[in-house]
């Protein structure tokens, strides 16, 4: 049959590229390797694009008048997607990257809803299985793609503020089951062959429309905080629904590659949670906010602001400092700047080191890779386990931009909405410097004790100013200090 | 080729498996590019969008299909892109200190050039 060898290709092609991409996100597990790994996956993926073309000598019947235009439309399509993100991806900025891992998340998601919007308009899915997995992976796919674009219009600064309205749990709920009711009646017609209430077509924009709207009712109420976790499990979502669209087309690539994903979403969703010490139900369904409005016990002490150059100085003439970075100092874009000073202090002997909270920043591991941005080596770069012990026998903790991760309520007050999330015990260190914008408090609203502390000072002002300050005190130091 | 009900079960359990092993195995430091890389293996959906499109055989299919495409392209493409680019900036000291070295020779050149001009 001529059409055997086309199909004998894919399916060894298929085969090839799902090695390639997990031996890729295999050789990520270290710094080291993981620039290859990505390339190995790219070189699998590019591999996967051109031997799909080759399907179509095997397209169904009906397709073939369509060919010619069908060929046409992938071209110009696969041109548009593909050159418009590549072009976004190299030129977006370092502190950008969680919004647009999750509009590329989104996309994908999209792109799974969309295979299985046609298997349904087409008929193509038979048997309550088949019916079933498509609905299934339409469902989360769906929910992906508008919750991570709410997501990124939260991170893009597009949606200013949770917005929570009461008895949002019950709407939600009721819009879900409604999907449901939607999915499982487009099953029943499909299978009984019964005349619908609605016509088939407008069933499944109203099956996709509501799925779409409890991702965004779903995303919507909550904090920027929460959007490490909040990225993840949309990344697990999209997994999930490429690998069960993967099965409904029979392509073992898209199942292998789409649950690798799911499960490492998964896991890294988990991750994050624990971090926060909550669950992650407790972060998708609950409004954080608003818990945080009890009353909190009477606090100690004062808030004593001091000079960015005086603290400057002190850590120039300190022996070990810890920095302690957070979401402000990626807002404020004062990696640059940070490292410049730090640069200075080692160049002066002190030995300096930077403490990362898994959940500092918007995703996982921000501001590990916004300190590699900057230049900062990553063996300077140590994580909340391996650095923690280290706090009490440190001159000068520097926390720039960080606030609820260094709480140490979380450690002692039971009432505190934070109580029990692991923090970085910067209030142990001799001295503690805050770099914040203001008097405010954390997004949650928490009162941060540290801030009161004897130990600690406040230095006011944006991040990237502050640091520039700091640089211009050691050196005005001159060559003699810097000896 | 058909993949049954329990044959699918089989393949997702393997391949969950091995996801839940391989990122377990991340440190910390790297979770945003292993979350941007996982972002762009699931990119792989353009050829299922692909194989939909090449098979559309009314104007409704072809414009889904085209969208199928689109998106997945943008994912794959752009997970790649940001990924490759965050990768290449985590550097050793070793690493660095080469490229101060490296610097600095420079600078040396410059200086021991200048005397002989003045």
């Amino acid at each position: 049959m001529p059409t055997m060898l086309p199909s004998l290709v894919i399916d060894a092609v298929g085969i090839a590229v799902a090695f390639l991409l997990m031996f890729g996100l295999w050789r990520m597990s270290s710094p080291v390797t993981a620039p290859n790994g990505i390339k190995v996956a790219g070189v699998g993926m590019a591999a996967a694009v051109i031997a799909s073309f080759l399907y179509l000598f095997d397209v169904s019947a009906a397709a073939k008048p369509h060919l010619p235009i069908n060929i046409g439309l992938a071209l110009v399509a696969l041109a548009i997607g593909g050159g418009l993100s590549w072009w976004g991806g190299r030129k977006v900025a370092m502190t950008a990257m969680p919004q647009m891992v999750a509009l590329y998340n989104g996309m994908g998601g999209g792109a799974a809803g969309a295979i299985a919007a046609m298997e349904l308009f087409g008929s193509r899915a038979h048997g309550i299985t088949q019916l079933g997995v498509t609905l299934l992976g339409a469902l989360i796919g769906a929910v992906s793609l508008s919750g991570s674009l709410i997501a990124w219009a939260k991170l893009q600064g597009v949606l200013k503020k949770p917005l929570r309205i009461k008895g949002q749990q019950i709407i939600n709920a009721v819009v879900m089951l409604f999907t449901l009711v939607a999915g499982l009646y487009i099953i029943f017609i499909e299978q009984s062959g019964s005349v619908p209430i609605l016509p088939m077509q407008g069933l499944i924009w109203l099956f996709f429309g509501c799925a779409m709207l409890f991702g965004i009712l779903m995303t919507l109420p909550i904090g920027g905080a929460d959007m490490p976790v909040v990225i993840s499990i949309y990344n697990a979502f999209t997994g999930l629904a490429v690998g069960l669209e993967g099965f409904v087309l029979q392509t073992p690539a898209l199942m292998i590659a789409g649950m690798l994903v799911g499960a490492a979403g998964i896991l890294l969703t988990l991750l994050m949670a624990k971090a926060m010490n909550r669950s992650v139900s407790n972060v998708l369904f609950t409004n954080f906010g608003d818990v945080a409005k009890q009353k909190q016990g009477a606090i100690k002490g004062s808030l004593k602001p001091t000079a960015a150059g005086d603290a400057g100085i002190a850590m120039r003439y300190a022996s070990s400092v810890i920095v302690v970075p957070g979401y402000g100092l990626a807002a404020a874009q004062g990696q640059q700047k940070l490292y410049e000073f730090v640069k200075l202090l080692i160049a002066a002997g002190v030995k300096v080191r930077f403490a990362v909270h898994p959940v500092a920043g918007r995703m996982p591991g921000q501001m590990d890779v916004l300190l590699a941005e900057a230049g900062v080596p990553y063996d300077l770069i140590f994580q909340l386990e391996d650095i923690n012990e280290d706090f009490s026998n440190t001159d000068i903790v520097l926390v720039i931009g960080a606030n609820d991760v260094v709480n140490p309520s979380a450690r002692t007050d039971k009432t505190s909405p934070i109580f029990g999330m692991p923090i970085l015990n910067a209030d142990k260190a001799k001295q503690v410097y805050v770099v914040k914008r203001g008097e405010g408090k954390g997004y949650a609203g928490i009162v941060n004790p540290l801030f009161y502390a004897d130990n600690c000072n406040m230095v006011y002002g944006d991040a990237q100013a502050v640091m520039a300050m700091m640089i211009e005190a050691v050196r005005g130091l001159g060559l003699s200090a810097a000896a | 080729m058909t993949i049954d009900g329990f044959v699918a079960i089989y393949i997702f359990m393997l391949a969950a498996f091995a996801g839940w092993v391989i990122i377990g195995r991340v440190p910390a430091i790297l979770h945003t590019p292993l979350m941007s890389g996982s972002n762009f293996v699931h990119g792989i959906v353009v050829i299922g969008g692909l194989y939909a499109l090449l098979n559309a055989s009314t104007v409704l299919e072809q414009c889904i299909g085209f969208v199928a495409v689109l998106l997945g392209a943008g994912n794959a493409a752009g997970g790649y892109a940001v990924t490759d680019r965050m990768l290449a900036m985590f550097q050793t000291s070793g690493h660095q200190g080469a490229h101060a070295t490296a610097h600095k020779t420079v600078a040396h050149r410059t200086k021991a050039k200048q005397p002989k001009k003045g």
